[in-house]
């Protein structure tokens, strides 16, 4: 053990380490690149060995791409509708229950038709978990970036309904680029893909419609609403 | 079942297919039971106690069909077999068959997979278990927390009484009848969601609304100190029922533990939280001291009690991943991990070997950030406030911005999935990874040790503090770095080898002060035993194809066969059990989480009397828990 305090002293040295490293690195990075390399990325360098306060809200570490907050729904620029053709799948494998939509039927026919009619996340509900983002076959909602979601209202401001959650393909591949390059590449494979599926379908489709007209209302729609009693 | 609010008279209407109910749904599974085989352990037990006692019991472990002989049976298994640890124990209500099923999973210090059995008792709470305390001490909170939550009694418990919920509260939550506040079905997916989701208010939409329903002559208005008076006055009159709490001991007497004779002292009932810094969140000392030395102490816990176990019966097996992130909120993935090797199990599934790796490469992260977070508090507790900590969060922050960076998030990553993870590191990840395994993390950890290991401050205020013996610390089922630190080289990586453990060449560390100070030097042993893993991970991830990280078709309507299971993985804060039970339907019928620092937490008491109160802070703190898996 040796003397008492020398364990005490060498643990002072660690702190004067650390303190006489802060100010290295100040210096390392105002000869090199003060100014250009942040202080958040820094932080985050597992080279640096002193002491980083990032002030926030002035600054803020950089974000990931893989990160994740509330999520959004994608509106296709092409054709400017949404994405979503409301299947559904990201409100059954939502955890907390927070995803509400309501499918859209046709008035004339009353099919389904792929859109929803109305689309509600309840933010205060959603747990982040970024399943609905991963199941979606369609890439029609994706997880945000924002994290600053603060308000003074429940209702209004933390449930958003489809016109707020809605954002425009260009915003997803801003922040999602790596994804959208997947997206992109997969695209063309996809689409001709579906082309071909939803031909096949059609003809199908026209081929049964024309012959039991009877029963219209087949499997989908099977289910009579059952909405909380009004 | 009187307990039970009465069906909500607005509930889903006349429905072509309705849900069947849960009774019905289990009655339904019933024929595809199948027995466990018979082990050369249950033969040593039948042979003992009888055929008509002792039966296979459907799926795994046996039945001892005469509730009363469980205790008997605990002690032939624990002196006779060896099984000396209580591993898990808990119960399964099966609502078709009128009964409830208390399920224990005993296991050997020197490993291998635990041993199971069952009894089974009516619902009608007629019939109470002889409580397994006497022969496992460490049964004494989940015995509480099983009568808690479905109402079995317990004989001979030495301390009975509800433990995560409060004294006002009429019912047994666990029960597949009892329907929390804002109930809405009894599982997930709700069909309110789609196709016709118009979004509603939770307190609109539901008739179960808040739900309290007190018991019978409960009068909330009066409820000001009635139980805890009696918890005090147990505390004062040394009548709770424990061995140690020196029944000698009255109020003012001159017999009390430290007390100089002659001299007339009183004792005083201290609460120390549940809003104090030292209680890493929500959880209530109560201690009796004398001066200040304690003589008594008492744990109140349930504050941060959601009912993760109730959430989990109701949500789909998919669902429950990212719960089990809620649970030790500072080690996530390892929870993940746990869940989901348990669920893999019962589909008989095996992930894919890059997605091992990566398992392994976060789950020996995650120790490493847990325990450099563990350590920094200690010192807090100790007085040194922050300076330390910090140095170890800086570290702990460039390993969760590695996970943010893969995962998605700092702690809630949702990481595992069944049969694979969600995410592949990508090169720069993977570059980044082995920079803070290969370069930061061992100087970092040196550093620590410079500056701790040597610290006479530290020495003097840890060394013998909250000493427990190796044989008390199995005896309480402690598990983890506090019980490595007190001589029993125990870690489910080595005992009950999971993943792909085996492939790796590390030790288990062990010292055998079983005090403070080795329950830190331990986590410092540890972390370097984890780099070593990481090392290898690390290296041989390579031979693994990149990308290729879920076995099967990524689905999210998991059918689990009928049966149940109990697996295990060590956490940084010891023993992870998930006992699942499932009927073969998208959910689980029966989800219990077997925490290790609610059940490390039955320890406390013994380690803290006769300590000074400042200590019960740096003991607890050396405990290392996390109040959302205490409380769940
Ligand atoms: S967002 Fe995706 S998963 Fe959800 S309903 Fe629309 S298409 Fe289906
Ligand atoms: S992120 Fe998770 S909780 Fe939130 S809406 Fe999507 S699935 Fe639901």
């Amino acid at each position: 053990m040796g003397l008492l305090g020398t364990g005490i002293l060498k643990g002072l040295s660690v702190t004067l380490t650390h303190f006489i490293n802060t100010y290295l690195e100040d210096l390392k990075y105002l000869g090199r690149k003060a100014g250009v390399e942040p202080r958040p990325l820094r932080r985050q360098s597992p080279k640096n060995y002193g002491l980083v306060t990032v002030e926030y809200p002035k600054e803020r570490l950089p974000l990931p791409e893989n990160f994740r907050n509330i999520p959004f729904l994608v509106r296709d620029s092409k054709t400017g509708g949404d994405k979503c053709t409301s299947c559904g799948i990201c409100a059954k494998v939502c955890p907390p229950q927070c995803i509400w939509i309501v499918r859209t039927t046709d008035p004339v026919t009353k099919r389904p038709v792929p859109a929803p009619k109305e689309f509600y996340i309840d933010s205060t509900i959603c747990m982040n978990c970024g399943y609905c983002a991963e199941f979606c076959p369609f890439d029609a909602i994706k997880m945000n970036i924002e994290y600053e979601l603060a308000d003074y209202g429940r209702i209004q401001e933390m449930i958003l309904d489809k016109e707020r959650l809605t954002k425009p393909d260009t915003y997803h591949a801003a922040i999602h680029p790596t994804d959208w390059a997947r997206e992109q590449a997969e695209k063309a494979a996809e689409e001709e893909k579906k082309r071909q599926a939803e031909e096949a379908k059609a003809k199908a489709a026209a081929a049964k419609t024309a012959a039991a007209p009877a029963k219209p209302a087949a499997p989908a729609s099977q289910q009579p609403n059952a909405p909380p009693q009004a | 079942m009187s307990e039970t609010t009465p069906a909500p008279a607005t509930a889903t209407p006349a429905k072509p297919a309705p849900k069947a109910a849960p009774a019905a749904r289990h009655a339904e599974k019933k024929p595809a039971v199948t027995l466990a085989t018979m082990t050369p352990e249950m033969n040593a037990v039948q042979q003992h106690f009888g055929e008509v006692l002792i039966q296979p019991a459907p799926f795994e472990g046996f039945l001892v069909t005469d509730p009363a002989k469980v205790r008997d049976v605990a002690l032939f298994l624990r002196d006779q077999l060896h099984f000396e640890m209580l591993s898990n124990q808990t119960a399964v209500d099966y609502p078709a068959e009128n009964v409830i099923e208390v399920v224990y999973h005993v296991s050997h210090i020197s490993g291998g997979r635990p041993l199971c059995f069952k009894t089974r008792v009516p619902r009608d709470e007629s019939v109470a278990v002889p409580s397994v305390t006497p022969v496992y001490p460490g049964a004494e909170f989940q015995e509480r927390e099983i009568y808690d939550m479905y109402g079995v009694r317990f004989s001979e418990h030495p301390d009975l009484r509800r433990i995560l919920m409060w004294e006002g509260f009429n019912g047994w939550p666990l029960r597949k009848d009892w329907k929390e506040a804002y109930y809405e079905g009894d599982t997930k997916p709700f069909d309110s969601r789609w196709p016709g989701g118009h979004h509603k208010l939770a307190e609109e939409r539901v008739p179960w609304a808040d739900n309290v329903n007190y018991p019978p002559g409960f009068d909330p208005n009066a409820y000001v100190s009635n139980p805890d008076g009696n918890l005090y006055e147990s505390m004062l009159t040394g009548t709770n029922g424990h061995e140690l709490s020196a029944p000698e001991i009255d109020i003012g007497a001159d017999t009390v533990v430290g007390v100089e004779p002659g001299l007339k002292t009183d004792q005083i009932i201290v609460n120390m939280g549940p809003q104090h810094p030292s209680t890493h969140g929500v959880l209530r000392m109560v201690v009796r001291i004398d001066g200040e030395t304690i003589t008594d102490l008492k744990l109140v816990l349930g504050y941060l009690h959601r009912n993760h176990e109730k959430i989990g019966e109701r949500n789909t097996w998919l669902h429950n991943i990212p719960y089990t992130d809620r649970l030790d909120y500072i080690c996530g993935m390892a929870n993940e991990m746990g869940y989901v090797i348990a669920v893999e199990r019962m589909m008989g599934i095996q992930p894919t070997e890059r997605a091992e790796y990566l398992r392994v490469i976060m789950a020996e992260l995650t120790r490493i950030q847990s325990h450099f977070w563990a350590i920094g508090f200690v010192l807090n507790d100790l007085g040194a406030f922050y300076t330390p900590a910090l140095y170890f969060i800086t570290e702990r922050d460039l390993i969760i911005d590695l996970f943010e960076a893969v995962t998605g998030s700092r702690m809630m990553c949702n990481y595992m999935r069944f049969g694979g993870v969600a995410r592949d590191f990508t090169p720069e990840q993977l570059a980044r990874a082995r920079e803070l395994v290969f370069e930061r993390i061992p100087r970092a950890i040196d550093e620590l040790e410079r500056l701790l290991s040597d610290n006479e401050i530290i020495k003097a205020r840890t060394i013998g503090v909250g000493y427990m013996s190796a044989e008390r610390s199995i005896a309480y089922s402690l598990t983890g770095p506090c019980l490595r630190a007190a001589g029993v080289p125990y870690d489910i990586r080595r005992a009950d080898p999971y993943s792909i453990y085996d492939r790796f060449d590390f030790d288990i560390p062990v010292l055998y002060g079983g005090d403070v100070y080795d329950r830190y030097r331990i986590r410092v042993l540890e972390m370097r035993q984890s780099l070593r893993i990481l090392e290898q991970a690390l290296n041989q991830i390579d031979q693994t194809p990149a990308g290729d990280i879920q076995a099967g078709k990524k689905a999210y309507n998991h059918r689990v066969p009928a049966g149940q299971t109990y697996a295990r993985v060590e956490t940084p804060k010891g023993e992870l059990g998930f006992y699942l039970v499932s009927d073969g339907g998208q959910n689980p019928w029966r989800y219990h989480v077997r925490s290790s620092s609610f059940i490390n937490l039955n320890s406390m008491r013994e380690m803290t009397i006769g300590q000074k109160v400042a200590d019960a802070v740096v003991i607890l703190g050396s405990l290392d828990i996390v109040l959302g898996e205490v409380d769940r």
